[in-house]
């Protein structure tokens, strides 16, 4: 079996769960002995690509040839729609964006030709989406395989032109959504881009059902047509099994994840001051930036909490394991979420977790205690009652590692690969 | 004869080590960025302090007595001066053996802490006391707060404190139609006198000089002198104060600082009426000529020349109530090193850094500020200020 995947991200290199969840996935399909071929639209050197053939659209982008630009000059037209966004965007930068009036000609796409590409989600992301997407297609029509897989929106347009040149069957994978980022408010366009993707593709994969819902009743697609497979946690830990000895005597209760209003943190410091009044021996550790940052930071200092409430910036590598292991229970208040990975990261140092109701990984925890997101007073309740009673935090550690036991990129891999087969013919 | 009285204040803060992170909380107690203070000290010295140093030296002595001029160091930036540039303390040796330099007081740490704990205050303004007689071999009789914030309140502490004169803004909200050219009395006070800045004539050097768009650009001295001249027949007093890193740091040496400077003693002098004086000469001279009511903080900060520079914003506030809720904890440990680290994270500079006023627009905050933003200042400041704390918890303990 033979896929050709397209991906924005890709470890080490991320900015959210994504390119882990690509990682994972890759590797467990490669252990069933899938052949991977994964377009990134940069590839830089230390990408953890082992077990697939990792390609740059960097790369690929210089032996494009004039004709092979000719031939698809006549199939990009649904590119120019698209005008230049990015994901994770404001209210306001969306709008100055458009005020700008940077819609793409085609002649102007094929100008570019000669630029790098950035990677990431940098100012000219959407540019940087439609010339990735050209060099997808022209891929398409070189290389042999059975099945396209894109994951996300940025990627959609790739697989839904790789799919028109060659004709082969599209899995679009939805890792999030537009409403998940942007609740009520969405940004029409990427709506468009999704919905669009979610037409054309053969098969959809949700990484939960939580997902599944919302593309059904936002999208109006057909639930057939959708496959969960819940996402899975690698438990390669290089810090060992020692949980790490902190320098004070309070627990610690940790957030981890980009501070936007997807993700709840607001929640998660109105909670902290609540607990904090009841038992003033407890700290609590924001991890991650985002739009909402100086936000919270102003708002933490007016609630008064600053002696033990501590922002760590984004945190990556070796750190990302330093604050699990020193963490005494995990919260993720999350308005939506369409999977969450982080509760399982965190029992993999046997750190206790709160989830919001209204998360996919809520659908596989069985242990966890699920809150729903606006409910302040329940969280600063639960979260006072599992750091007084450690037998109650070690229960749900227990039932958290049951559920890991469970959770392998293998067996999530094994879902993917039917799927495949299935729309490959059974090959 | 009408006073010219200068005064510049000489201050850098310990900047904090900005990479001081939650992970060194428990683990690590230094929070100071000593290659940054070291740099920007040696940087600052041989634009601003030692030529400029110099060129005060050389006009004292070409003018014999007729131009003289006064200063306010911290201890914070006098301590820096020894340990990486000890030179500039030698020259303001010199400076003071001319006998036409008058030392001004302060709180050694240039902190806020009148606003927070008049302990604190007068434990600060003494150690400076003691530190400036002990540099200069004069007792200090003028007295000026950190950043020339006042009130009624502070100039009585400062009187019962022995002090002669004390320096403030002369800002609108309390002179209204009122001149800063006069000597005044405190309310409250029965001996102490106020010496008032003349802002426009100060900020038109310390703010404007350099500014191109400024319909005065360029200022030449005998334009300025004529300004000061014009004085004459309404005041008596003409206070210059600014910040001495004006000369060669904010306004740098192209823009023909140095040389202003250099003809303006001259320029001034021109004139019969006007003499130099330093404050405290200048206030034994003079009687007030009105009483002086300044129920709230006045300070020579921003345009509203109040305290919200550096308190206001919930980061401010909570940063400062936080690090005076340690003075118990700071005064029973009997530790000079635990005192002495607190009391550095008691300099204002620090809340000044996590000021949102201009923050969205970039303005003068952001040139002094060496945070990216007010919010990473604020988390710098408050991990090592956490960290400290749990410092002092486990001493207490210990004990």
């Amino acid at each position: 079996m033979r896929i050709l995947m397209f991906g924005w991200e890709f470890p080490p290199f991320i900015s959210g769960g994504l390119g882990t969840a690509c990682l994972g996935l890759t590797k467990g399909l490669a252990q069933h002995g899938v052949d991977i071929t994964f377009v990134l639209p940069k590839l830089d050197s230390d990408e953890e690509g082992r077990h697939l053939t990792l390609l740059g659209a960097n790369r690929v982008h210089a032996t494009v040839g004039a004709k092979d630009i000719n031939e698809l000059r006549e199939r990009i037209k649904m590119l120019e729609v698209i005008s230049p966004l990015r994901p994770y965007i404001t209210d306001t930068e969306y709008q100055s964006i458009l005020d700008q009036k940077e819609l793409l000609s085609s002649e102007a796409i094929l100008r570019m030709k000669g630029y790098e590409f950035a990677g990431g989600y940098g100012a000219n992301l959407m540019a940087e989406i439609v010339r990735y997407s050209l060099i997808c297609a022209h891929m398409a029509h070189q290389e042999e395989f059975d099945v396209i897989h894109a994951h996300d929106w940025m990627t959609v347009p790739a697989g839904m032109e790789a799919k028109r040149v060659s004709g082969k069957p599209l899995v679009v994978h939805a890792h999030a959504l537009e409403f998940d980022r942007s609740g009520e408010h969405v940004n029409q366009q990427i709506y468009d881009i999704e919905r669009a993707g979610f037409e054309t593709a053969d098969r959809i994969i949700a990484v939960s059902h939580f997902t599944k819902d919302t593309i059904v009743n936002r999208y109006s697609i057909d639930p057939a047509k959708i496959t969960v497979v819940h996402n899975a946690v690698s438990r390669e830990r290089r810090l060992g099994q020692m949980r790490l000895e902190k320098p004070y005597k309070e627990k610690l209760v940790l957030f981890l994840g980009r501070i936007t209003f997807q993700k709840g943190p607001d929640y998660f410091v109105e909670a902290a001051a609540k607990v904090l009044q009841k038992n003033p021996d407890v700290r609590f550790a924001m991890a991650g930036s985002g739009d909402m940052f100086n936000r919270m930071v102003e708002r933490m200092a007016e609630l008064r909490i600053a002696d033990k409430f501590h922002f760590l910036g984004f945190v990556r590598g070796t750190d990302v394991e330093r604050i699990y292991a020193m963490s005494d229970l995990y919260v993720m208040p999350s308005v939506s979420e369409p999977f969450g990975i982080t509760p399982l990261e965190a029992m993999v140092y046997n750190v206790p977790a709160i989830v919001s109701k209204q998360s996919g990984v809520a659908e596989i925890l069985d242990g966890a205690v699920k809150i729903d997101f606006w409910d302040v007073d329940r969280l600063a309740e639960e979260i006072l009652d599992i750091l007084d009673n450690p037998k109650r935090a070690e229960k749900i550690v227990q039932q958290g590692l049951e559920t890991l036991k469970r959770t392998k990129w293998e067996i999530a891999a094994e879902h993917v690969l039917n799927v495949y087969r299935d729309l490959s013919g059974g090959r | 004869m009408i006073s010219v009285c200068i005064y510049f204040q000489v201050h850098q803060p310990m900047r904090l080590d900005q990479g001081y992170s939650f992970f060194d909380m428990g683990r690590r107690h230094h929070y100071r960025d000593e290659q940054a203070n070291a740099d920007i000290l040696r940087k600052v010295a041989h634009k601003c302090y030692l030529p400029a140093n110099r060129l005060m030296l050389d006009l004292i002595r070409e003018f014999q007595g007729d131009f003289r001029i006064s200063y306010s160091i911290t201890g914070v930036a006098l301590e820096q001066f020894q340990e990486f540039c000890p030179e500039v303390l030698e020259t303001f040796r010199e400076l003071a053996d001319t006998g036409c330099v008058e030392f001004i007081a302060e709180t050694y740490y240039h902190s806020l802490s009148f606003l927070f704990s008049k302990e604190e205050f007068r434990r600060q303004v003494n150690k400076h006391h003691r530190v400036m007689t002990e540099f200069f071999g004069r007792e200090p009789t003028a007295f000026r707060n950190t950043e020339l914030i006042y009130n009624n309140e502070l100039a009585q502490e400062v009187e019962r404190m022995g002090y002669k004169v004390i320096l403030a803004e002369g800002a609108d909200q309390v002179l209204g139609w009122r001149t800063p050219n006069f000597v005044y009395q405190p309310a409250g006070c029965e001996k102490l006198k106020a010496l008032l800045k003349n802002y426009r004539l100060s900020d038109d050097v310390a703010f404007r000089f350099s500014d191109r768009n400024w319909d005065e650009w360029p200022l030449s001295v005998e334009k300025y002198a004529r300004w000061v001249h014009d004085v004459a027949g309404n005041g008596e007093v003409i206070n210059l104060f600014m910040d001495y890193e004006t000369i060669g740091e904010h306004q740098w040496e192209d823009t023909g600082i140095f040389n202003f400077f250099r003809a303006m003693p001259r320029a001034v002098l021109a004139h019969r009426d006007f003499g130099f004086r330093t404050p405290s000469e200048a206030a034994a001279d003079l009687d007030p000529i009105a009483q002086l009511d300044v129920p709230h903080f006045t300070s020579w900060a921003d345009l509203e020349r109040d305290v919200t520079a550096w308190l206001g914003n919930p980061m401010q506030d909570q940063a400062a109530e936080l690090a005076y809720n340690l003075e118990k904890a700071v005064m029973a440990s009997g530790d000079d090193d635990l005192e002495a680290t607190w009391r550095e994270m008691l300099t204002s500079d620090h809340f000044y850094y996590m000021c949102t006023k201009w923050f969205s627009d970039g303005d003068v905050h952001k040139y002094f500020n060496p945070f990216e933003t007010p919010y990473q200042a604020f988390i710098s400041y408050m991990n090592a200020l956490n960290d400290f704390a749990l410092v002092l918890d486990q001493r207490q303990k210990s004990k």
